[in-house]
Protein backbone atom coordinates (compact mmCIF):
# COMPACT_ATOMS: atom_id res chain seq x y z
CA UNK A 1 0.00 0.00 0.00
CA UNK A 2 1.31 3.28 -0.79
CA UNK A 3 0.66 6.10 1.16
CA UNK A 4 1.98 9.85 1.77
CA UNK A 5 5.53 7.78 3.44
CA UNK A 6 6.10 6.06 0.18
CA UNK A 7 9.55 6.74 -1.31
CA UNK A 8 11.36 5.93 -4.80
CA UNK A 9 14.77 5.96 -6.00
CA UNK A 10 15.33 8.90 -8.42
CA UNK A 11 17.86 11.23 -10.02
CA UNK A 12 17.27 14.59 -8.88
CA UNK A 13 18.01 16.72 -11.12
CA UNK A 14 19.28 20.99 -11.68
CA UNK A 15 16.03 22.67 -11.62
CA UNK A 16 14.69 19.77 -8.74
CA UNK A 17 12.58 17.83 -11.19
CA UNK A 18 13.21 14.15 -10.01
CA UNK A 19 14.05 11.49 -13.05
CA UNK A 20 13.16 7.46 -13.00
CA UNK A 21 15.80 7.48 -15.58
CA UNK A 22 19.25 8.43 -16.66
CA UNK A 23 19.54 9.20 -20.76
CA UNK A 24 21.80 10.78 -22.46
CA UNK A 25 19.81 11.97 -26.00
CA UNK A 26 21.25 13.02 -29.30
CA UNK A 27 18.47 15.04 -30.22
CA UNK A 28 18.36 15.87 -34.06
CA UNK A 29 16.68 19.38 -34.54
CA UNK A 30 15.07 18.38 -37.95
CA UNK A 31 14.71 14.90 -40.25
CA UNK A 32 17.97 16.16 -42.37
CA UNK A 33 20.66 15.15 -39.00
CA UNK A 34 18.76 12.49 -38.28
CA UNK A 35 22.41 10.33 -40.06
CA UNK A 36 24.51 11.93 -37.82
CA UNK A 37 22.61 11.71 -34.32
CA UNK A 38 22.50 7.85 -35.23
CA UNK A 39 26.56 7.88 -35.67
CA UNK A 40 27.19 9.45 -32.73
CA UNK A 41 24.70 7.68 -30.48
CA UNK A 42 26.83 4.65 -32.29
CA UNK A 43 30.38 5.87 -31.48
CA UNK A 44 29.42 6.74 -28.11
CA UNK A 45 27.30 3.47 -25.83
CA UNK A 46 25.19 4.25 -23.16
CA UNK A 47 23.54 7.11 -25.80
CA UNK A 48 20.18 7.06 -27.69
CA UNK A 49 19.35 9.09 -30.04
CA UNK A 50 15.96 10.55 -31.16
CA UNK A 51 15.35 10.41 -35.13
CA UNK A 52 12.05 11.59 -36.28
CA UNK A 53 10.72 12.83 -39.52
CA UNK A 54 10.38 16.22 -39.53
CA UNK A 55 11.23 20.06 -38.70
CA UNK A 56 11.64 21.46 -42.29
CA UNK A 57 9.35 24.07 -43.40
CA UNK A 58 7.19 24.12 -40.38
CA UNK A 59 5.70 27.71 -39.34
CA UNK A 60 2.61 29.12 -36.88
CA UNK A 61 1.16 26.69 -33.98
CA UNK A 62 2.82 23.59 -35.93
CA UNK A 63 6.41 24.95 -35.51
CA UNK A 64 5.81 26.29 -31.92
CA UNK A 65 4.70 22.57 -31.22
CA UNK A 66 7.82 21.13 -33.10
CA UNK A 67 10.11 23.21 -31.30
CA UNK A 68 7.95 22.92 -27.85
CA UNK A 69 8.08 18.90 -28.35
CA UNK A 70 11.85 18.72 -28.89
CA UNK A 71 12.28 21.44 -25.92
CA UNK A 72 10.19 19.69 -23.26
CA UNK A 73 11.72 15.91 -24.42
CA UNK A 74 15.48 17.87 -23.54
CA UNK A 75 14.12 18.58 -20.79
CA UNK A 76 12.56 15.72 -19.16
CA UNK A 77 13.95 14.82 -15.69
CA UNK A 78 14.96 11.01 -17.52
CA UNK A 79 17.16 13.12 -19.27
CA UNK A 80 20.32 13.93 -18.06
CA UNK A 81 22.57 15.54 -20.73
CA UNK A 82 21.76 16.61 -24.25
CA UNK A 83 23.67 16.96 -27.53
CA UNK A 84 21.64 19.09 -30.52
CA UNK A 85 22.62 18.66 -33.54
CA UNK A 86 20.57 20.67 -36.87
CA UNK A 87 21.60 21.70 -40.12
CA UNK A 88 21.92 25.15 -39.26
CA UNK A 89 22.98 26.98 -36.19
CA UNK A 90 19.95 29.24 -35.22
CA UNK A 91 17.45 26.66 -34.44
CA UNK A 92 19.66 24.20 -33.32
CA UNK A 93 20.68 27.00 -30.68
CA UNK A 94 16.61 27.92 -29.99
CA UNK A 95 16.54 24.31 -28.36
CA UNK A 96 20.27 24.48 -26.88
CA UNK A 97 19.34 27.53 -24.86
CA UNK A 98 15.93 25.95 -23.56
CA UNK A 99 17.14 23.41 -22.43
CA UNK A 100 19.74 25.07 -20.55
CA UNK A 101 17.26 27.00 -18.33
CA UNK A 102 17.15 23.45 -16.79
CA UNK A 103 20.68 23.41 -15.72
CA UNK A 104 21.63 20.28 -17.21
CA UNK A 105 24.45 20.10 -19.62
CA UNK A 106 24.08 20.68 -23.37
CA UNK A 107 25.53 21.43 -26.48
CA UNK A 108 24.30 21.85 -29.90
CA UNK A 109 26.18 21.41 -33.26
CA UNK A 110 25.04 23.03 -36.66
CA UNK A 111 26.18 20.77 -39.75
CA UNK A 112 26.28 23.64 -42.13
CA UNK A 113 29.83 25.08 -43.13
CA UNK A 114 31.60 21.45 -41.51
CA UNK A 115 29.54 18.36 -43.09
CA UNK A 116 28.65 15.40 -41.19
CA UNK A 117 32.08 13.76 -40.94
CA UNK A 118 33.30 17.16 -38.31
CA UNK A 119 29.84 17.52 -36.80
CA UNK A 120 30.04 13.44 -35.76
CA UNK A 121 33.46 13.87 -34.63
CA UNK A 122 32.89 17.24 -32.15
CA UNK A 123 29.41 16.10 -31.26
CA UNK A 124 30.50 12.34 -30.15
CA UNK A 125 33.70 13.81 -28.14
CA UNK A 126 30.83 15.78 -25.94
CA UNK A 127 28.77 12.66 -26.05
CA UNK A 128 31.63 10.76 -24.45
CA UNK A 129 31.85 12.92 -21.97
CA UNK A 130 28.42 13.13 -20.80
CA UNK A 131 27.88 10.02 -20.72
CA UNK A 132 30.62 9.12 -18.12
CA UNK A 133 29.37 12.01 -16.39
CA UNK A 134 26.00 10.97 -16.15
CA UNK A 135 27.07 7.61 -15.18
CA UNK A 136 28.07 8.40 -11.69
CA UNK A 137 24.78 10.25 -10.92
CA UNK A 138 23.70 8.09 -7.98
CA UNK A 139 19.96 7.64 -7.58
CA UNK A 140 18.28 9.45 -3.96
CA UNK A 141 14.88 8.56 -2.06
CA UNK A 142 12.38 11.06 -3.35
CA UNK A 143 9.11 11.34 -1.85
CA UNK A 144 6.16 10.34 -3.91
CA UNK A 145 4.94 13.82 -4.69
CA UNK A 146 7.86 14.01 -7.07
CA UNK A 147 6.57 11.65 -8.90
CA UNK A 148 4.73 12.56 -12.38
CA UNK A 149 2.58 9.92 -14.29
CA UNK A 150 0.72 9.57 -17.35
CA UNK A 151 -1.43 7.25 -18.83
CA UNK A 152 -3.17 6.18 -22.36
CA UNK A 153 -4.03 2.87 -23.44
CA UNK A 154 -4.22 1.16 -27.29
CA UNK A 155 -5.05 -1.30 -29.07
CA UNK A 156 -7.99 -1.51 -26.27
CA UNK A 157 -10.59 -4.29 -26.47
CA UNK A 158 -13.71 -4.43 -23.94
CA UNK A 159 -11.56 -6.63 -21.16
CA UNK A 160 -9.77 -3.14 -21.04
CA UNK A 161 -12.88 -1.27 -19.80
CA UNK A 162 -13.20 -4.42 -17.58
CA UNK A 163 -10.11 -4.50 -16.19
CA UNK A 164 -6.31 -2.83 -17.29
CA UNK A 165 -8.08 0.78 -17.48
CA UNK A 166 -9.75 0.61 -14.05
CA UNK A 167 -7.06 -0.37 -12.80
CA UNK A 168 -5.26 2.59 -13.68
CA UNK A 169 -8.06 4.16 -12.04
CA UNK A 170 -7.60 2.78 -8.83
CA UNK A 171 -3.89 3.35 -9.07
CA UNK A 172 -4.73 7.40 -10.09
CA UNK A 173 -7.19 7.40 -7.46
CA UNK A 174 -4.92 6.55 -4.43
CA UNK A 175 -1.92 8.60 -6.49
CA UNK A 176 -4.06 12.16 -6.24
CA UNK A 177 -4.23 12.81 -2.59
CA UNK A 178 -0.59 12.58 -2.37
CA UNK A 179 0.12 14.80 -4.39
CA UNK A 180 1.43 13.49 -7.51
CA UNK A 181 1.14 15.06 -11.19
CA UNK A 182 -0.90 13.25 -13.66
CA UNK A 183 -2.33 13.32 -16.89
CA UNK A 184 -4.79 11.93 -19.35
CA UNK A 185 -6.32 13.05 -22.68
CA UNK A 186 -6.72 11.29 -26.28
CA UNK A 187 -9.65 14.00 -27.15
CA UNK A 188 -11.68 12.09 -29.80
CA UNK A 189 -11.24 8.93 -27.63
CA UNK A 190 -13.64 10.21 -24.87
CA UNK A 191 -16.86 10.64 -27.81
CA UNK A 192 -19.32 9.19 -26.61
CA UNK A 193 -17.77 9.50 -22.39
CA UNK A 194 -17.24 13.33 -22.28
CA UNK A 195 -20.15 13.97 -20.41
CA UNK A 196 -18.80 12.00 -17.62
CA UNK A 197 -15.43 13.97 -17.74
CA UNK A 198 -16.98 16.88 -18.42
CA UNK A 199 -18.76 15.95 -14.82
CA UNK A 200 -15.45 15.52 -13.09
CA UNK A 201 -13.81 18.74 -14.28
CA UNK A 202 -12.94 20.73 -10.74
CA UNK A 203 -14.07 24.21 -11.85
CA UNK A 204 -16.87 25.45 -14.50
CA UNK A 205 -13.57 27.09 -15.96
CA UNK A 206 -12.02 24.08 -16.06
CA UNK A 207 -14.95 22.47 -17.88
CA UNK A 208 -15.34 24.91 -19.84
CA UNK A 209 -11.54 24.81 -21.35
CA UNK A 210 -12.67 20.98 -21.77
CA UNK A 211 -15.22 21.05 -24.23
CA UNK A 212 -13.32 23.92 -25.92
CA UNK A 213 -10.77 21.31 -26.82
CA UNK A 214 -13.58 18.43 -27.01
CA UNK A 215 -15.26 20.52 -29.79
CA UNK A 216 -12.64 21.93 -31.36
CA UNK A 217 -11.29 18.25 -32.43
CA UNK A 218 -14.95 17.08 -33.00
CA UNK A 219 -14.77 19.90 -35.90
CA UNK A 220 -11.81 18.61 -37.00
CA UNK A 221 -12.87 14.86 -37.91
CA UNK A 222 -16.32 16.52 -39.51
CA UNK A 223 -14.31 18.84 -41.65
CA UNK A 224 -11.80 15.50 -42.82
CA UNK A 225 -13.84 12.38 -42.31
CA UNK A 226 -14.67 10.09 -45.52
CA UNK A 227 -16.90 7.66 -43.56
CA UNK A 228 -18.44 7.06 -39.81
CA UNK A 229 -14.61 6.27 -39.10
CA UNK A 230 -15.24 2.94 -38.91
CA UNK A 231 -12.57 2.09 -40.07
CA UNK A 232 -10.01 4.10 -37.77
CA UNK A 233 -12.02 4.65 -34.54
CA UNK A 234 -12.80 1.97 -33.28
CA UNK A 235 -9.14 0.62 -35.18
CA UNK A 236 -9.65 -2.76 -36.87
CA UNK A 237 -7.41 -3.91 -33.67
CA UNK A 238 -10.43 -2.46 -31.18
CA UNK A 239 -13.03 -4.35 -33.36
CA UNK A 240 -11.36 -7.72 -33.52
CA UNK A 241 -11.37 -7.36 -29.99
CA UNK A 242 -14.96 -6.80 -29.89
CA UNK A 243 -15.14 -2.91 -29.04
CA UNK A 244 -18.12 -2.31 -31.64
CA UNK A 245 -18.26 2.10 -31.34
CA UNK A 246 -16.53 5.03 -30.71
CA UNK A 247 -18.80 4.91 -27.33
CA UNK A 248 -18.74 1.88 -25.94
CA UNK A 249 -14.52 2.73 -26.32
CA UNK A 250 -14.58 5.66 -24.76
CA UNK A 251 -16.39 4.80 -22.26
CA UNK A 252 -13.86 2.09 -21.14
CA UNK A 253 -10.97 4.79 -21.77
CA UNK A 254 -12.55 7.05 -19.17
CA UNK A 255 -12.22 4.36 -16.47
CA UNK A 256 -8.47 5.09 -16.55
CA UNK A 257 -9.22 8.56 -14.75
CA UNK A 258 -10.66 6.07 -11.69
CA UNK A 259 -13.81 7.56 -9.38
CA UNK A 260 -12.76 10.04 -7.30
CA UNK A 261 -9.79 12.10 -9.31
CA UNK A 262 -10.88 15.33 -10.28
CA UNK A 263 -9.60 17.02 -13.63
CA UNK A 264 -8.07 19.98 -12.33
CA UNK A 265 -6.75 21.67 -15.33
CA UNK A 266 -6.07 21.26 -19.79
CA UNK A 267 -2.83 21.00 -20.76
CA UNK A 268 -2.26 22.20 -24.45
CA UNK A 269 -0.20 19.53 -26.44
CA UNK A 270 3.26 19.23 -24.82
CA UNK A 271 2.92 21.75 -22.28
CA UNK A 272 3.71 21.46 -19.01
CA UNK A 273 1.67 21.41 -15.84
CA UNK A 274 2.22 23.75 -12.96
CA UNK A 275 0.64 21.92 -10.35
CA UNK A 276 0.50 18.44 -9.01
CA UNK A 277 -3.37 16.63 -9.82
CA UNK A 278 -4.55 15.04 -12.80
CA UNK A 279 -4.47 16.90 -15.97
CA UNK A 280 -6.20 16.57 -19.51
CA UNK A 281 -4.23 17.18 -22.06
CA UNK A 282 -5.41 17.98 -25.87
CA UNK A 283 -3.76 14.98 -27.85
CA UNK A 284 -3.89 12.61 -30.50
CA UNK A 285 -5.34 9.24 -29.76
CA UNK A 286 -2.68 7.52 -31.40
CA UNK A 287 -0.34 5.72 -28.86
CA UNK A 288 3.16 6.67 -29.88
CA UNK A 289 2.17 10.44 -30.57
CA UNK A 290 0.41 10.56 -27.18
CA UNK A 291 2.99 9.01 -24.86
CA UNK A 292 5.67 11.72 -26.88
CA UNK A 293 3.66 13.85 -25.91
CA UNK A 294 3.38 13.18 -22.24
CA UNK A 295 7.46 12.75 -22.47
CA UNK A 296 7.49 16.25 -23.95
CA UNK A 297 5.23 17.79 -20.92
CA UNK A 298 7.54 16.24 -18.33
CA UNK A 299 6.24 13.04 -17.15
CA UNK A 300 8.48 10.54 -15.96
CA UNK A 301 6.44 7.21 -16.44
CA UNK A 302 3.89 5.72 -17.86
CA UNK A 303 1.00 3.19 -17.21
CA UNK A 304 -0.10 1.81 -20.70
CA UNK A 305 -3.24 -0.70 -20.63
CA UNK A 306 -3.36 -2.60 -23.38
CA UNK A 307 -6.15 -5.60 -24.61
CA UNK A 308 -5.01 -6.85 -27.61
CA UNK A 309 -1.67 -6.23 -27.26
CA UNK A 310 0.31 -2.71 -27.80
CA UNK A 311 4.06 -3.21 -28.21
CA UNK A 312 4.99 0.62 -27.24
CA UNK A 313 7.89 1.97 -25.76
CA UNK A 314 9.19 5.60 -25.70
CA UNK A 315 12.96 6.73 -25.30
CA UNK A 316 12.38 8.71 -22.69
CA UNK A 317 10.12 7.58 -20.83
CA UNK A 318 9.30 3.79 -19.23
CA UNK A 319 5.96 2.85 -20.78
CA UNK A 320 4.42 0.12 -18.46
CA UNK A 321 2.13 -2.36 -19.93
CA UNK A 322 -1.04 -4.18 -18.27
CA UNK A 323 -2.79 -5.94 -19.57
CA UNK A 324 -6.77 -7.70 -18.79
CA UNK A 325 -7.17 -9.93 -21.69
CA UNK A 326 -6.21 -13.94 -20.86
CA UNK A 327 -5.49 -14.98 -24.45
CA UNK A 328 -3.04 -11.57 -24.76
CA UNK A 329 -1.03 -12.09 -21.65
CA UNK A 330 -0.70 -15.82 -22.89
CA UNK A 331 0.04 -14.83 -26.72
CA UNK A 332 2.67 -11.64 -25.90
CA UNK A 333 3.36 -12.66 -22.49
CA UNK A 334 7.10 -10.95 -23.51
CA UNK A 335 4.74 -7.50 -23.74
CA UNK A 336 2.82 -7.03 -20.15
CA UNK A 337 4.91 -5.76 -17.51
CA UNK A 338 1.45 -6.60 -15.15
CA UNK A 339 -0.98 -8.85 -16.06
CA UNK A 340 -4.43 -7.91 -14.22
CA UNK A 341 -6.71 -10.92 -16.27
CA UNK A 342 -7.25 -12.50 -12.91
CA UNK A 343 -10.14 -9.08 -12.36
CA UNK A 344 -12.18 -10.84 -14.98
CA UNK A 345 -12.56 -14.04 -13.12
CA UNK A 346 -12.96 -12.33 -9.65
CA UNK A 347 -10.19 -13.68 -8.15
CA UNK A 348 -8.96 -10.24 -7.31
CA UNK A 349 -10.70 -6.91 -6.96
CA UNK A 350 -10.28 -4.18 -7.89
CA UNK A 351 -8.20 -2.55 -5.06
CA UNK A 352 -6.23 -5.27 -4.66
CA UNK A 353 -5.06 -4.68 -8.92
CA UNK A 354 -4.43 -1.29 -8.21
CA UNK A 355 -2.23 -1.68 -5.25
CA UNK A 356 -0.37 -4.52 -7.35
CA UNK A 357 0.11 -2.31 -10.50
CA UNK A 358 1.21 0.47 -8.09
CA UNK A 359 3.71 -1.73 -7.00
CA UNK A 360 5.34 -2.61 -10.45
CA UNK A 361 5.52 1.33 -10.60
CA UNK A 362 7.51 1.87 -7.71
CA UNK A 363 9.58 -0.84 -9.00
CA UNK A 364 9.87 0.68 -12.24
CA UNK A 365 10.55 3.85 -11.26
CA UNK A 366 13.31 2.51 -8.84
CA UNK A 367 15.34 1.12 -12.11
CA UNK A 368 13.54 -1.90 -12.88
CA UNK A 369 13.37 -2.30 -16.75
CA UNK A 370 9.80 -2.06 -18.62
CA UNK A 371 9.34 -4.93 -21.09
CA UNK A 372 9.03 -1.90 -23.93
CA UNK A 373 12.80 -1.05 -22.36
CA UNK A 374 13.94 -4.74 -22.75
CA UNK A 375 12.93 -5.12 -26.29
CA UNK A 376 13.93 -1.67 -27.56
CA UNK A 377 10.89 -0.16 -28.11
CA UNK A 378 11.88 3.52 -28.93
CA UNK A 379 8.49 5.09 -30.82
CA UNK A 380 9.15 8.64 -30.73
CA UNK A 381 6.34 10.15 -33.01
CA UNK A 382 5.90 13.82 -33.43
CA UNK A 383 2.29 15.16 -33.80
CA UNK A 384 1.95 17.51 -36.83
CA UNK A 385 -0.81 20.18 -37.11
CA UNK A 386 -0.74 20.73 -40.97
CA UNK A 387 1.25 20.71 -43.71
CA UNK A 388 4.76 22.41 -44.51
CA UNK A 389 5.07 25.57 -45.95
CA UNK B 1 -15.91 -20.23 -13.92
CA UNK B 2 -17.42 -16.38 -15.37
CA UNK B 3 -18.34 -16.82 -18.87
CA UNK B 4 -19.47 -13.01 -19.29
CA UNK B 5 -18.69 -9.81 -17.42
CA UNK B 6 -21.81 -7.06 -17.28
CA UNK B 7 -21.24 -3.45 -15.91
CA UNK B 8 -23.94 -2.07 -14.77
CA UNK B 9 -27.66 -3.76 -14.05
CA UNK B 10 -29.11 -1.45 -16.53
CA UNK B 11 -26.45 -2.34 -19.09
CA UNK B 12 -28.18 -4.67 -22.07
CA UNK B 13 -24.95 -6.64 -23.31
CA UNK B 14 -22.34 -8.42 -21.06
CA UNK B 15 -18.47 -9.36 -22.41
CA UNK B 16 -17.02 -12.34 -23.04
CA UNK B 17 -14.33 -13.43 -20.82
CA UNK B 18 -13.23 -16.86 -21.60
CA UNK B 19 -12.20 -17.91 -24.57
CA UNK B 20 -13.81 -20.54 -26.80
CA UNK B 21 -17.99 -20.11 -26.06
CA UNK B 22 -20.13 -22.03 -28.43
CA UNK B 23 -23.82 -21.98 -29.41
CA UNK B 24 -25.86 -23.62 -27.23
CA UNK B 25 -23.90 -23.29 -24.04
CA UNK B 26 -25.03 -21.83 -20.96
CA UNK B 27 -23.46 -19.03 -19.82
CA UNK B 28 -22.38 -17.36 -16.41
CA UNK B 29 -22.48 -13.67 -16.41
CA UNK B 30 -21.24 -11.55 -13.07
CA UNK B 31 -22.63 -8.17 -12.74
CA UNK B 32 -20.47 -6.29 -11.33
CA UNK B 33 -22.79 -3.54 -9.98
CA UNK B 34 -24.79 -5.49 -7.47
CA UNK B 35 -22.27 -8.29 -7.22
CA UNK B 36 -25.31 -10.65 -8.66
CA UNK B 37 -24.99 -13.58 -11.18
CA UNK B 38 -27.33 -14.33 -14.82
CA UNK B 39 -27.76 -17.04 -16.57
CA UNK B 40 -27.81 -16.76 -20.33
CA UNK B 41 -27.83 -19.19 -23.41
CA UNK B 42 -25.39 -18.14 -26.26
CA UNK B 43 -26.81 -18.47 -29.78
CA UNK B 44 -23.82 -18.02 -31.43
CA UNK B 45 -19.93 -18.69 -30.66
CA UNK B 46 -18.62 -16.16 -28.43
CA UNK B 47 -14.93 -15.17 -28.83
CA UNK B 48 -13.05 -13.75 -26.36
CA UNK B 49 -13.68 -9.98 -25.71
CA UNK B 50 -17.11 -9.65 -27.89
CA UNK B 51 -20.64 -8.88 -26.59
CA UNK B 52 -23.46 -11.27 -26.17
CA UNK B 53 -27.14 -9.75 -25.33
CA UNK B 54 -28.38 -10.19 -22.13
CA UNK B 55 -31.78 -8.47 -22.86
CA UNK B 56 -33.64 -8.57 -26.23
CA UNK B 57 -32.47 -5.54 -28.17
CA UNK B 58 -35.21 -4.21 -30.77
CA UNK B 59 -34.43 -2.80 -34.67
CA UNK B 60 -33.00 0.89 -33.46
CA UNK B 61 -33.23 0.69 -29.48
CA UNK B 62 -30.03 2.03 -27.78
CA UNK B 63 -27.31 -0.14 -26.46
CA UNK B 64 -26.56 -0.19 -22.93
CA UNK B 65 -23.16 -0.81 -21.57
CA UNK B 66 -21.37 0.15 -18.15
CA UNK B 67 -25.00 1.83 -17.70
CA UNK B 68 -24.45 4.50 -20.88
CA UNK B 69 -25.94 4.80 -24.43
CA UNK B 70 -22.46 2.69 -27.03
CA UNK B 71 -24.97 3.32 -30.16
CA UNK B 72 -27.90 1.64 -31.59
CA UNK B 73 -29.21 -1.43 -33.05
CA UNK B 74 -29.58 -2.09 -36.58
CA UNK B 75 -31.20 -5.26 -36.57
CA UNK B 76 -33.32 -6.80 -33.87
CA UNK B 77 -30.85 -8.83 -31.33
CA UNK B 78 -31.88 -11.68 -29.32
CA UNK B 79 -30.90 -12.67 -25.59
CA UNK B 80 -27.80 -14.90 -26.51
CA UNK B 81 -26.96 -13.32 -29.59
CA UNK B 82 -23.60 -12.13 -30.75
CA UNK B 83 -23.66 -8.54 -30.28
CA UNK B 84 -21.05 -6.33 -32.80
CA UNK B 85 -20.23 -4.33 -35.68
CA UNK B 86 -23.48 -6.51 -38.01
CA UNK B 87 -25.90 -5.49 -35.55
CA UNK B 88 -24.66 -1.93 -33.49
CA UNK B 89 -23.92 0.73 -34.94
CA UNK B 90 -22.66 4.24 -33.11
CA UNK B 91 -24.48 7.43 -33.11
CA UNK B 92 -21.63 9.83 -33.54
CA UNK B 93 -19.54 11.01 -36.62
Amino acid sequence: MINNKTTFWGYRRENGRVGVRNHVIILPLDDLSNAACEAVAHNIKGTVSIAHPYGRLQFGADLDLHFRTLIGAGCNPNVAAVVVIGIEESWTNRIVEAIAKTGKPVTGFGIELHGDHSTILRASQVAKQYVQWASELQREQCPISDLWVSTKCGESDTTSGCGANPTVGNAFDKLDPLGVTMCFGETTEITGGEHIVAERCATPQVREQFMKMFDRYQAVIERHKTSDLSDSQPTKGNIAGGLTTIEEKALGNIQKIGKKCKVIGVLDKAEIPTHPGLWFMDSSSAAAEMVTLCAASGYAIHLFPTGQGNVIGNPIIPVIKLCANPRTVRTMSEHVDYDCSGLLQREKNLDQSGDELLEVLIRTCNGRLTAAEALGHNEFVMTRLYESA
Amino acid sequence: MIHILVHDKKDTVGVAVVEGIKAGQELTGWVMEDDSTIIVKALNDIPIGHKVATQSIKNGQTVIKYGFDIGKAVSEIKVGEHAHTHNIKTKRW
